[in-house]
């Protein structure tokens, strides 16, 4: 799922310093699981804001959504009758960076993100998330045990591990472990070290970032 | 959320959810023991400090709270295991919180208290009272 998490209250503050009244909607999808967008955030994040500007004397109306998802039309639409009946002078959006770029398409009222998309990811435990994809766009972690260097190691190296690898974890900091370590030793356990000897070719990026905006289209399920 | 009791107008309102098997029984011990405390702190019983959200904390606020404290078990003796450590680890979230918009960190505190602990629950209500004057009444709270 996409990570993410909240931007600091200050800069936020400072986004809707000039307004009175403001949408902040969240979303149902990644955000809410990683607990960073969802109807719970968006009940704190509202709470803050509104204690912070009673404070100021200039005290902010918080209208609180959650939709499905924001980074579907469909959903965007459930805030229509907000924004068109409600008032509202701006959009605070609680989802990752696709939501508020939505919102922006369909709403003609300036939209902020709240949040900073940080990664594609997944729970370690309960509260801890951590990177395991960079949506490099051609995926090749087969060749490495199912485990991805793009994004898991600290350098994207495909012929690792680097000379900094110590005690299986990296040199960037002993919190985190090699990824060619962990290649290492899954490529043992599958037997296939003779794998890891064949030297990988330079990864082609233009499926990453080097062709513009990347698409994703499926006729068949076009309407 | 509760109405605060009127007519305590220079007096700072203090909203405190209390665990039912641990602090809330302690203000009953308290009572058997013919102590008194702060008229201004609101007791709210909640099944398991664990069930205390952020959102309620910040709303107590909003509606006219001056300070917060959650009451919980010793740690160790949850009836839900763990219920009091969730509730802990929300205080301190939203002591950073409250630091981070300009608020005293200070007006939300957690305790432990035993059910056996009436004076206990008594002192921490009259330090609280204590902690929550000496920060002042919240500009917005202001009454007349
Ligand atoms: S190889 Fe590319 S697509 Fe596959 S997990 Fe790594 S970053 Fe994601
Ligand atoms: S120590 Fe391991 S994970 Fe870190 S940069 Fe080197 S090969 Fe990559």
């Amino acid at each position: 799922m996409v990570v993410a998490e909240r931007k600091p209250i200050q800069e936020i503050m400072a986004m809707v310093a000039e307004y009175n009244k403001i949408l902040l909607v969240g979303c149902k999808g990644c955000v809410t699981v990683c607990c960073a967008g969802g109807t719970k955030e968006v009940g704190i994040l509202a709470s803050a804001l509104r204690i912070a500007r009673k404070k100021e004397g200039k005290p902010l109306e918080i209208v609180e959504r959650t939709l499905e998802r924001q980074c579907d039309p469909e959903y965007i639409e459930q805030a229509s009758d907000v924004i068109e009946k409600d008032g509202v002078e701006a959009i605070l959006s609680m989802a990752c960076s696709v939501g508020p770029q939505y919102m922006a398409k369909r709403y003609n009222i300036p939209v902020y993100p709240a949040l900073n998309t940080t990664f594609i990811g997944g729970a370690l435990e309960h509260g801890v998330w951590a990177e395991f994809c960079q949506a490099c766009g051609n995926c090749i972690i087969h060749y490495f045990g199912g485990i991805c260097p793009v994004s898991r190691c600290s350098k994207s190296l495909f012929n690792g591990p680097c000379g900094g690898s110590a005690k299986g974890k990296c040199e960037i900091s002993p919190e985190v472990d090699c990824a060619w370590q962990l290649i290492y030793d899954r490529m043992k356990d599958l037997g296939k070290l003779d794998e890891l000897a064949k030297v990988f070719p330079v990864k082609d990026w233009s499926t990453s970032r080097d062709g513009g905006p990347r698409k994703v289209v499926r006729e068949d399920m076009k309407l | 959320m509760p109405t605060f009791i009127e007519g305590l107008s220079d007096e700072p309102r203090i909203l405190a959810f209390c665990c039912m098997y641990c602090a809330y029984a302690a203000a009953d011990a308290a009572g058997s023991m013919r102590l008194s405390y702060p008229v201004n702190v609101h007791v709210v019983l909640v099944p398991c400090s664990g069930r205390v959200d952020e959102t309620f904390i910040l709303q107590a606020f909003e509606n006219g709270a001056d300070g917060v404290y959650v009451a919980g078990c010793e740690e160790g003796s949850c009836h839900f295991v763990n219920g009091n450590f969730r509730a802990k680890k929300r205080v301190i979230a939203l002591k950073k919180l409250f630091a981070e918009i300009g608020l005293e960190p200070e007006r939300v505190e957690m305790f432990h208290i035993s059910a056996s602990q009436g004076g206990l629950f008594a002192k921490v209500a009259r330090d609280m009272t204590e902690r929550i004057r000496s920060l002042g009444i919240i500009g917005w709270n202001k009454r007349n």
